[in-house]
């Protein structure tokens, strides 16, 4: 009970959980298409690709602005995605090599640009590192409207496209037979994607951003095989994962928000992939054996005659 | 010796293992098992860390290549109970790292550990961190992890080329060879793992997946020949570090980021310019085709 006194006496804490929850709610909803396109990974290139464009909206506007942030890594990742693109279409290197080598490329410019930026003695720079691991602590209102109104678009985009990137994650070739705009719908996703990492790198961090996007889905693809439900439930395990992330990490000094959160869900994870039912670890156990009781009490294997 | 010599025989031979190694993750379509591997050290690293109170180059070895075995390990395991391979990498690799994260905060005021040195090394001062040996200064730490790791993967190459070539092109064909091909898994995952740790003090975790994917894809696109594919890729990786070391010197930036940005340099010019699979060669080639044809 103490922890909800302090959670509704303290409005700063409150507006960061809700705050953290919508991060978690809206990386869940579109982590699910990621996911099932199998192009999970994709999070964590676009979130390590938007290091340069970060420092070089810095470097044009001389102050720390969170819309200069969001509109330099929205450039920055949209470039990624496209680099990445060209260079699986262009050459024989696979999808995997070309994420690794626009994730670290960008990410090594990045770099270049924030040693610059630090070396130069601005005064307006300290802290701007800090955003690869995330400090949901300093979630300003202003954030906190930008993520709502994220989690608003993203939420009306899946809703009324819905099927469309249903049949774009699960069958493309059908969806371009039916004369689609495949290569469209995909960016569009991708660009939903781009919204999210760039609104949740400020909370979470570079490198942790990529769980919100996986870990709650492949959770909720445990439970059920409708795609709508396993949305619904990504984001709430998402939401969740968030709220308990930042409850835990204001009970506890010296503990980050972002690998709490992250821990959490990776928890969830894991109790769906032992308990869920049908898909489950202990599931699928408790199958093989009622499968070999059967087997035996028809008699097991046949004899010959 | 100069600081200029130390630093750069740091980055080319961190360059050299990890475009040897880089190489085969790419035949084997695993360039982002080396993102995964260089983020799970992590917690290995800390543990190492809190256990022998200090920055005991071996303890940290030890425990960061086995951390990066476990990660490896639950990722196959995940793999082989139904979930695609890209997802259990996420998965795994984010989780492990937020352990570490939350180990080195938990014990940021106990121990000398920095989480922006971890992440982004600083190579610019090896020289000062070096092995003392019975009192006698053996040169710096960094020099001896890294030519120890790469003195491993040449050794261990160098027995079993064959067997790891065919691994990397045919695994199938490997087993029915009677190769161990989960013993030879692990065996390029334990090396990517130790490669991270001894990489990780002189350009930082991120940037060692830069040195393991891009020059070997540089050299994927120059060659059909494993053999001269890990040439070129350590000689892309050499020529990255030491051109970049200049332009971080004349930028006055980070060197591990302007390493691998020569790198992606590199590896742009040669996507472009490369005489069998660069864009524009292929491009004068479709031409030159359609004009004979149109011709005849």
């Amino acid at each position: 009970m103490d922890i909800l006194v302090y959670i509704v006496n303290d409005p700063n804490i409150r507006w960061i959980i809700l705050g953290c929850m919508l991060l978690g709610l809206s990386s869940g909803v579109i982590g699910s298409f990621m996911v099932l396109q199998q192009k999970s990974l994709i999070g964590d290139a676009l979130a390590h690709a938007a290091l340069p464009g970060i420092c070089i909206a810095f470097m044009l506007l001389g102050v720390k602005s969170t819309a200069g942030f969001l509109i330099g890594a929205l450039v920055a990742g949209v470039l990624a995605t496209v680099g990445i693109r060209w260079i699986t279409e262009h050459s024989r290197i696979k999808q995997d090599a070309a994420m690794g080598i626009v994730l670290s490329f960008f990410f090594g410019i990045g770099v270049l640009l924030l040693t610059r930026i630090q070396h130069s003695g601005n005064g307006g720079q300290s802290g701007l590192d800090k955003f690869l691991f995330g400090q949901a602590a300093s979630m300003m209102r202003e954030d906190l409207y930008l993520l709502a109104g994220i989690s608003m678009l993203l939420i009306a985009a899946c809703t009324l496209l819905f099927k469309q990137f249903k049949l774009v994650s699960f069958d493309r070739g059908f969806a371009r037979g039916l004369g689609w705009p495949v290569v469209w719908l995909e960016q569009i996703i991708l660009l939903l994607t781009v919204f999210v990492v760039v609104a949740g790198i400020q909370a979470v961090g570079v490198v942790l951003m990529s769980a919100l996007l996986i870990t709650p889905a492949v959770a909720a693809r445990y439970w059920t095989d409708r795609l709508h439900i396993m949305i619904l439930l990504a984001g709430i395990f998402g939401a969740v994962s968030g709220a308990a992330g930042t409850v835990s990490s204001s009970m506890v000094s010296q503990l980050p928000t972002g690998p709490v959160t992250v821990l959490v869900a990776t928890l969830i994870f894991a109790v769906s992939a032992l308990f869920a039912p049908r898909r489950g670890w202990l599931a699928r156990l408790w199958q093989q054996r009622r499968n070999r009781l059967e087997w035996n009490r028809e008699g097991g294997m046949p004899h010959e005659q | 010796m100069s600081s200029d010599f130390w630093i750069m025989l740091t980055a080319a031979l961190m360059s050299a293992s990890c475009g040897i190694l880089g190489c085969f993750l790419i035949l084997r379509k695993m360039a982002l098992i080396g993102d995964a591997i260089s983020h799970a050290v992590l917690p290995g690293i800390a543990i190492a860390f809190l256990l022998s109170g200090g920055r005991d180059s071996m303890a940290m070895m030890i425990g960061a290549t086995a951390l990066g075995l476990i990660a490896v390990f639950i990722i196959q395991w995940l793999q082989i109970s139904g979930i695609q391979s890209d997802a259990s990498i996420g998965i795994i690799f984010t989780a492990l790292f937020a352990v570490g994260v939350i180990l080195v905060s938990l014990n940021a005021r106990n121990i000398d550990l920095d989480l922006d040195c971890v992440l982004f090394g600083e190579i610019a001062y090896v020289q000062w961190d070096t092995w003392m040996l019975n009192g006698a200064d053996m040169g710096p730490r960094s020099v001896w992890m890294l030519g120890f790791a790469l003195l491993v993967i040449l050794t261990l190459l160098g027995l079993f080329y064959k067997q790891f070539k065919i691994t990397a092109f045919d695994p199938a064909m490997a087993a029915a060879c009677g190769i161990p091909v989960m013993l030879f898994h692990y065996l390029l995952m334990g090396m990517v793992s130790m490669t991270s740790v001894a990489s990780f003090e002189s350009v930082g975790a991120i940037l060692v997946v830069g040195m393991l994917v891009i020059p070997a894809a540089t050299a994927y696109l120059l060659t059909d020949r494993l053999g001269r594919m890990l040439i070129y890729s350590v000689i892309v990786g050499v020529v990255s570090s030491i051109v970049g070391y200049y332009t971080a010197y004349m930028l006055n930036a980070s060197i591990g980021g302007s390493i691998v940005t020569v790198a992606g340099i590199l590896f742009i010019i040669t996507f472009l310019l490369s005489p069998r699979h660069g864009v524009l060669f292929r491009k004068l080639k479709q031409k030159r085709i359609a004009s004979s044809i149109t011709s005849n």
